[in-house]
C-alpha cells in the first residue's frame, strides 16, 4: 500500500503540469464569478463560500479521471487486481496520493482566494477547514466515477455528470459552514455532518471503486 | 359533480392553463412513451421477417 | 441446445407479455376512475382553488420516480449478485420510465407552484431533490449508453444505481437542511392541502394507476431488450416464425 502511495506521488511530481493546471483552474473559475456578477464587496462576501466551494469542486473533478486511466492503459491496474493486497486498500492508497495533489492543495490555496472575495479572517479559516474536511470526500467519490468510466469516450465530462449530484451534500455542508458561523449558529453541526460523511465514505467508497475496477477489467 | 357547465370545467376557476398544462403534458409523455415502445416492437417484427426470408430461401 | 442458459429470458418473455396487457388495462380503468374523482367529483379546495387538482398527477409521478429508482437499484443488485442478465435488463428498462416520471413531477410541480406561490420554480426540498434524482437517472442512462460492451454497461450502470440509491437519503436530508437554513419558514410544495378524504382516495387511485402504467411500460421495454439482446438464440427464431 505504502509503495503504491509513494509511486503515485512520484508520478504526479514528475508530471506537475496536471496539478498546476487544476490549481490554475480553481483560481480562474473563482475569479470569473466577480467578473460575471459584479465586484460589490457586500455581494462578494455573501457568495464567497459557495463560489469557492464550487470552484474547488469543479477543479477537483477536473483531475479525477487520471486517477486510474494511466494505470488502466499500461496494464498496472490489472496487476493491482491480482496482487495480494486487497484492492480496496490499494484504492485507498491511490485516493490519498491523489488528494494530496489536488484537494489538499486547493484547501491550502483557498485563503488567497478568500481574500479576493473580502472574507473575514475567521470565515477564511472556516472555509479552509471545511475544504480540508470535504475535499477528501470528493476524491473518494470521484474515484468511484473514475473507475466506472475507465476507457470511455469523454471520460472527464461523464465522470463529472455522474459524481456531481452525489457530492451535493458535501457542497451544502461545506459551504454552509461559513454562512452558519457568520449567522452565529455555530459550526459543530456542519462539521460533524461532513465528518460523518467522510467516515462513511472512507470504507465504502474504496469498496465501490474496487468493484468498478473489476467491472471495467473483466 | 362539481361543475355546472363545460366551460366552467375548462376554465378551472382561472387556473385552466396550469391544470390543463399539467394534465396535457402527462398525457403527452405517456402516449409518446407507449407509441415509441410500440414502434420499436414493430421494427423488431419487421427485421425478423427479413431474416426469416433469408433463411427460408 | 443449452436451454438452461437461455431459460430465464425465454420463460420471462411470454409472462411479461401477459403482464403488460393486464397492467395496461387495469391502469386505464383505474385512471378513468381516479380522473373522474379528481377532476369531476372532488370539491374545490378552500385555499388553493382549482389549481390543487394538479396533485392528482404530481404526487403519483413523484412517488413513482422514487419507487422506480429503488426498483432499478434492487434489480441491479440482483444482477450483480447472481450474474443474472434478465435482472440487468429489468433495471435498464425501468430507467427511462423513471426519468420521465421525474420530469413530469418537476413539470407539474412548476405549474402548481406558479399560481400557488408566484414562481415557476421554488427551491424547496422536495422539488430540488426531484431535480437531483433526474440527474441521477440521466447519469445512469448516459453511463450505460457510453459503454459499448453491453455486459460491462449493465454492471457499471448497475453499480452506479446502487451508489445512487444509498446517496439519495443523504442528498434529501442535506437539501432539506439547506432549505430550512435559507428560507426559514419554508414554502413547501409538499405541504399538501388539508385533504378531504375524497381527494385522498382520488390521489391514491391515481398513484396505483401510475404504478401499473410504470410496470407495463417497463415490462414492454424489457421484452424489446430481450429480443434485441437474445437475437442469436433459437427460441427467438421460433418465436418470430410464429408471428
Amino acid at each position: 500500500m505504502l509503495a503504491l502511495f509513494q509511486r503515485d506521488i512520484k508520478l504526479v511530481l514528475r508530471q506537475r503540469s496536471d496539478t498546476f493546471a487544476a490549481l490554475a483552474f480553481f483560481i480562474i473559475v473563482a475569479s470569473m464569478f466577480p467578473l460575471g456578477i459584479g465586484p460589490q464587496a457586500t455581494l462578494l462576501k455573501q457568495i464567497a463560500s459557495g463560489v469557492l466551494w464550487i470552484a474547488a469542486l469543479l477543479s477537483a473533478m477536473l483531475g479525477m479521471a487520471r486517477m486510474f486511466s494511466e494505470d488502466y492503459a499500461d496494464g498496472t491496474l490489472e496487476q493491482m487486481l491480482l496482487s495480494a493486497t486487497p484492492l480496496p486498500l490499494l484504492v485507498l492508497a491511490k485516493v490519498c496520493a491523489h488528494w494530496l495533489c489536488s484537494g489538499f492543495l486547493l484547501s491550502l490555496l483557498s485563503p488567497l482566494l478568500a481574500m479576493q472575495f473580502g472574507m473575514s479572517p475567521e470565515s477564511t479559516w472556516i472555509l479552509a477547514l471545511s475544504l480540508f474536511l470535504g475535499t477528501p470526500i470528493l476524491t473518494l467519490l470521484g474515484a468511484i466515477g473514475a473507475a466506472l468510466t475507465l476507457g470511455v469516450r469523454s471520460q472527464g465530462t461523464l465522470l463529472s455528470l455522474l459524481i456531481l449530484p452525489l457530492v451535493i451534500p458535501v457542497l451544502i455542508f461545506g459551504a454552509g459552514a461559513v454562512d452558519a458561523a457568520n449567522a452565529g449558529l455555530g459550526l459543530t453541526a456542519h462539521f460533524s455532518l461532513l465528518g460523518a460523511i467522510l467516515l462513511l465514505a472512507l470504507p465504502l467508497a474504496p469498496l465501490a471503486t474496487a468493484a468498478a475496477c473489476r467491472i471495467a477489467l473483466e | 359533480m362539481n361543475w355546472n357547465s363545460v366551460s366552467e370545467f375548462i376554465h378551472m376557476g382561472g387556473y385552466g392553463l396550469y391544470v390543463w398544462g399539467s394534465y396535457a403534458m402527462v398525457a403527452a409523455v405517456m402516449i409518446l412513451e407507449v407509441w415509441q415502445l410500440r414502434s420499436r416492437a414493430r421494427a423488431q417484427d419487421a427485421a425478423s421477417l427479413l431474416t426469416q426470408d433469408g433463411e427460408n430461401v | 441446445m443449452n436451454w438452461f442458459k437461455y431459460a430465464a429470458p425465454q420463460r420471462f418473455y411470454p409472462l411479461a407479455g401477459i403482464l403488460v396487457t393486464w397492467c395496461s388495462v387495469l391502469a386505464t380503468l383505474l385512471a378513468i376512475v381516479g380522473l373522474t374523482i379528481g377532476l369531476l367529483i372532488a370539491p374545490t379546495d378552500f385555499q388553493q382553488g382549482e389549481s390543487y387538482r394538479i396533485i392528482f398527477i404530481h404526487v403519483p409521478a413523484s412517488w413513482m420516480s422514487m419507487v422506480i429508482f429503488v426498483a432499478m437499484a434492487f434489480w441491479s443488485a440482483i444482477g450483480l449478485a447472481f450474474n443474472a442478465r434478465l435482472a440487468f435488463m429489468l433495471a435498464r428498462a425501468l430507467a427511462p420510465t423513471g426519468a420521465l416520471m421525474c420530469f413530469l413531477a418537476l413539470w407539474t410541480g412548476a405549474l402548481w407552484g406558479k399560481p400557488t406561490w408566484g414562481a415557476w420554480w421554488v427551491w424547496d426540498a422536495r422539488l430540488t431533490s426531484e431535480l437531483i434524482l433526474l440527474f441521477l437517472y440521466i447519469g445512469y442512462l448516459a453511463l450505460h449508453s457510453t459503454i459499448q460492451d453491453t455486459r460491462r454497461a449493465d454492471r457499471a450502470a448497475g453499480l452506479l444505481a446502487l451508489v445512487g440509491v444509498v446517496n439519495v437519503p443523504i442528498i434529501y436530508f442535506s437539501v432539506k437542511w439547506w432549505n430550512t437554513l435559507h428560507q426559514g419558514a419554508s414554502v413547501s410544495v409538499s405541504a399538501a392541502p388539508r385533504m378531504a378524504s375524497i381527494m385522498l382516495i382520488g390521489m391514491l387511485i391515481m398513484a396505483i394507476a401510475f404504478w401499473l402504467y410504470a410496470i407495463a411500460t417497463a415490462l414492454a421495454r424489457t421484452r424489446i431488450l430481450i429480443r434485441e439482446r437474445e437475437a442469436q438464440s433459437a427460441w427467438i427464431d421460433s418465436l418470430e416464425e410464429q408471428t
